[in-house]
């Protein structure tokens, strides 16, 4: 069977259930899938936010994250992979971003699942700025975002 | 050769892309960051912490030291926030 790699932005939420369902119907080899879903906080810093508006680079989103998935797949054995990343405005509680990675056994869905955040937060081009009392300013990158996804270079 | 700016680096240069032709003395993503900066008071704003700037030539990350000859599309933006 093949590896299915589905990578979608859109302003729309995403339905959890249904992207495992494309990951899982119609086979037999899959024996675990992990999901990862990234929630918008309704505060940054101790500060209430009222919500985050996520900008993004049409092209270049789609080729990053495919170089990871990519990646992942060369990596791990996998039976899938979907990554699904919403852009537009988002109010706390909100979805943000989902990562599902299917495999046969539970080792490499976890691992490739955390591999694909990880550099999702330091090399996808997109950027959240926050609206709050205060007006509205982008969220500066966090150091240990590249620290996290440094961890899985190859020596 | 098409360059774009993203998040605050577009708010401060107050377009999101525009078409450019630099002199040939403008080798490399470094040469190029100066260039535009001496283009106007937005373009200086922009890039006035020319270290904390990230660079991608048709939509892959490159080094401040990337040459651009032969570059369809340069985009510039700060460090990135997804996820």
């Amino acid at each position: 069977m093949t590896t299915i790699a589905t990578i979608r932005i859109q302003e729309a939420d995403f339905d959890i259930a249904r992207e495992i369902a494309e990951l899982t119907k119609g086979r037999r080899d899959v024996g675990a899938v992990v999901t990862f879903t990234g929630i918008c906080r309704g505060e940054e810093n101790g500060e209430p936010i009222a919500a985050l508006t996520l900008e993004h680079y049409p092209g270049m989103a789609e080729a990053e994250i495919g170089r990871h998935t990519d990646e992942a797949m060369s990596r791990w054995p996998l039976t899938g992979l979907a990554v699904v990343h919403r852009v537009g405005r988002i109010a706390p509680g909100e979805n943000i971003v989902l990562v599902l990675a299917a495999s046969q056994h539970r080792q490499a869905a976890f691992q490739a699942a955390e591999f694909l955040m990880d550099y999702l937060k330091a090399n996808a081009p997109f950027w959240k700025r926050e609206e709050s009392q205060k007006g509205t300013s982008w969220i500066e990158a966090r150091g240990h975002d590249d620290a996290a996804a440094a961890r899985w270079t190859k020596s | 050769m098409k360059v774009k700016y993203f998040a605050w680096v577009r708010e401060r240069i107050g377009i999101s892309e525009e078409t450019i032709e630099p002199p040939e003395a403008v080798r490399t993503v470094d040469d190029l960051i100066g260039w535009l900066s001496r283009r106007g008071e937005t373009y200086a704003y922009a890039f006035e912490k020319p270290k904390v700037i990230r660079a991608a030539i048709d939509h892959t990350h490159v080094k401040p030291d990337a040459t651009i000859a032969g570059a369809r599309e340069i985009a510039f933006f700060p460090p990135m926030t997804g996820g």
